[in-house]
């Protein structure tokens, strides 16, 4: 019986991967945190944050949650850090910090 | 008749020949026969010499190549006769049966010196009386059945009565035509 | 009860694609394979089957679009010939390894050059690699077995890979043959419903196809592929046997003519078989101990149940309707022979290339290969060191050689 993604990794036998490595559920990009790869950390300030919610649709990994009309904060765990965010910003309230 | 009959069909691109050699197979199959019908094919030329065969037998027939030394050949075409070595391998105790409106004298010349049976039809002159159109493959279909005695006529007649029905079926004013084309091609061999 | 009925292996094979009612079938045409998506078409518009067949615009799309429609869950086949196959080919891989139970009708014929349209295998032969089954037919009669049988070998659990149903371009494909036909009702029970457990279209679940994999899952992907491919060896002897049931004609890897007590023979692919069995008829009446061996399975490759079969002859020859440009012979040679070699097998064996681009093989080439095999096991090497059966040359050898 083939793995749930969950649970395959560089270490996972052939006998256990799926047939044509294809995927059987939903989502499961969240598994891999991409987070990992970050060397520059977005950082919002909150008082020059409009929630004008640009920000959100550009993020390329999804990172920037949006509730009931409202950007919440940063998902570190998938943020790669690429800074796209803080040009689509016109408000200047995301600015890169050095590090994770 | 003896259990495998071999038959080379010569015709021109357009003319039919190819579907009177499949016909000969289908008549000769509901008669109970093993039956081969194949073209020799290559690119679609109209006019171009083709050839197609016929093998039909009291056995499964399992070898796929030409033939090359047939029972009988026929020529759909007379003008073939000047560029198509159409008497080659053909068996001396077989026979040749040739559309055209010369004379056994005009055409013996072109045969290669072929020392077997010789038979002449008019299939324009069968197929204008009772078609009134030109298609040389019924009246050489009934011819070849004749020459080679594949099958009684009173079966072939009947067989070719039910296959015909069928084909014409929304045009059922064409199958006297035919029938009658098929009756006369049989009387016309010399 | 059976059918009897006479028709070419391209109706043969629309007959049998109109008993299995397939979903989808996108298709583009070609020379010799064109009547099977002309024939299928007419059928659909008669109101016989309710297949849905997608006019495409090149063979690169009618594979894409299989691929799609059988990631989807339909049932989905299509048909080509020669440059139409070489034309899907970055495409057959992608099949093959997405794990598609797709059925292809190869008719096969010549790749170019030069432009030629008539029987040859180097078309499923340059593909022999991407992953699909191949499946050979001599007549008409196996083209539809073949095709009946093809969905349970490629739709198993244990295999779920695409097949090619392989014939003759012309020689079968548009002989009219006698054929036996089996009825609707037994085959729509053999066939049986097509019920994949994941597909795109299936609502319950969410699933991706294709996904990019990095190198250290590659090689771990590839080897489970092959496994599906070495499980569909059991599949296709279970399948035959159960076709045995219902049509009363026997299946395996290959065929075995007059072989058991052969000291000399021929192991070739198609329809040249048939013309093989006269000359073996003829031959064994002058006491000389001819056989064949029949290649119907070449993918999965039965390497070592033909070198079993083989490996009490005397001299062998393998006859390839396709030159692999390995400047060695052809594949079915180079395959067969390293087979024989890990059964060290003693058989003094040669490679004859022979009807290319549709070359006519008569009973009396056969005849003089058989022949030459006798001098062959004596120590007489006639065939020289690259046969072509058959070949015009200057010297007037009878394949090919100048001496």
């Amino acid at each position: 019986m083939a793995l749930k993604a969950e649970k395959i990794n560089e270490h996972t036998v052939w006998q256990d991967l799926t047939e044509g490595l294809q995927i059987h559920e939903p989502a499961t990009s969240g598994l891999f945190e991409t987070g990992e790869w970050r060397t520059s950390t977005p950082v919002v300030d909150w008082d020059k944050c409009r929630q004008c919610l640009l920000c959100a649709p550009y993020c390329p990994d999804s990172c920037i949650p949006v509730k009931e009309g409202k950007r919440e904060a940063f998902d570190y765990q998938h943020c790669k850090g690429c800074g796209i965010c803080v040009k689509a910003c016109p408000f200047g309230a995301i600015t890169m910090k050095e590090g994770k | 008749m003896k259990a495998l009959t071999e038959i080379r069909w010569h015709g021109r691109g357009g003319q039919g020949a190819k579907t009177a050699a499949l016909l000969l197979a289908d008549v000769a199959f509901s008669t109970g026969k093993h039956v081969q019908g194949f073209p020799e094919y290559g690119p679609e030329r109209m006019g171009a010499p083709i050839t197609a065969y016929d093998r039909i037998s009291d056995f499964p027939i399992r070898i796929h190549s030409n033939i090359y030394e047939p029972d009988f050949v026929v020529v759909v075409d007379d003008t073939l006769l000047h560029t198509v070595d159409v008497t080659q391998g053909l068996k001396k105790e077989g026979a040749i049966l040739i559309n055209t409106v010369m004379e056994i004298e005009e055409v013996m010349p072109l045969l290669n010196g072929y020392g077997g049976r010789v038979f002449l039809i008019d299939a324009r002159k069968v197929c204008m009386a009772t078609l009134g159109a030109y298609f040389p493959n019924t009246p050489m279909l009934a011819a070849i059945v004749k020459v080679s005695g594949i099958m009684e006529e009173t079966v072939f007649m009947r067989e070719m009565e039910i296959s015909l029905k069928h084909k014409f079926e929304k045009k059922p004013e064409v199958l006297e035509g035919n029938m009658n084309a098929l009756r006369m091609a049989f009387r016309e061999v010399r | 009860m059976a059918v009897k009925e006479r028709m070419s292996g391209n109706e043969a094979v629309a007959y049998a694609i109109r008993q299995i009612n397939p979903d989808v079938m996108p298709a583009f045409p070609i020379t010799p394979s064109t009547e099977i998506p002309q024939f299928v078409s007419a059928m659909i518009a008669n109101g016989e089957i309710d297949t849905e067949f997608i006019p495409v615009e090149s063979e690169h799309s009618s594979m894409s679009a299989a691929i799609g429609s059988s990631a989807a869950g339909a049932r989905t086949l299509t048909a080509t010939s020669a440059c139409g196959l070489a034309l899907m080919w970055e495409v057959l891989y992608v099949a093959a390894s997405n794990r598609l139970p797709i059925m292809m009708e190869v008719v096969n014929r010549a790749l170019s050059g030069p432009i030629n349209i008539n029987a040859e295998h180097s078309d499923s032969m340059g593909a022999r690699d991407s992953g699909w089954i191949q499946i050979y037919a001599e007549n008409n009669q196996e083209a539809y077995d073949n095709t009946l049988q093809a969905y349970r070998i490629a739709e198993h659990k244990d295999v779920k890979l695409p097949i090619m149903v392989c014939q003759d371009g012309f020689i079968t494909s548009h002989a009219v043959e006698n054929i036996l036909l089996l009825e609707d009702e037994p085959v729509k029970k053999f066939v049986g419903a097509y019920q994949p457990e994941h597909y795109l279209l299936r609502e319950d679940e969410t699933m991706a196809v294709g996904p990019y994999a990095v190198s250290c899952y590659c090689m771990e992907a590839k080897r489970a592929q092959a496994q599906a491919m070495r499980n569909a060896r059991q599949v296709i002897l279970d399948v035959a046997k159960e076709f045995e049931e219902i049509s009363g004609r026997k299946y395996g890897f290959f065929e075995e003519y007059r072989l058991e007590d052969a000291e000399f023979a021929i192991v070739a692919i198609g329809s040249v078989c048939g013309t093989i069995k006269d000359a073996i008829d003829r031959l064994r009446e002058q006491g000389i101990k001819a056989g064949l061996l029949k290649v119907r399975v070449f993918r999965p490759f039965p390497g070592e149940e033909m070198a079993e079969a083989l490996k009490h002859l005397k001299a062998l020859a393998i006859m390839d309707r396709c030159e692999g440009y390995n400047a060695t012979g052809g594949p079915l040679g180079a395959e067969l022979t390293a087979a024989l070699y890990r059964a060290q097998a003693s058989a003094k064996t040669v490679n004859i290339i022979y009807g290319l681009s549709g070359r006519d093989v008569k009973v009396s080439d056969i005849e003089m290969v058989y022949e030459d095999l006798a001098e062959l096991a004596q120590g007489n090497n006639r065939f020289g060191e690259y046969p072509y059966l058959g070949l015009r040359n200057r010297s007037g050898d009878n394949y090919g050689a100048d001496r």
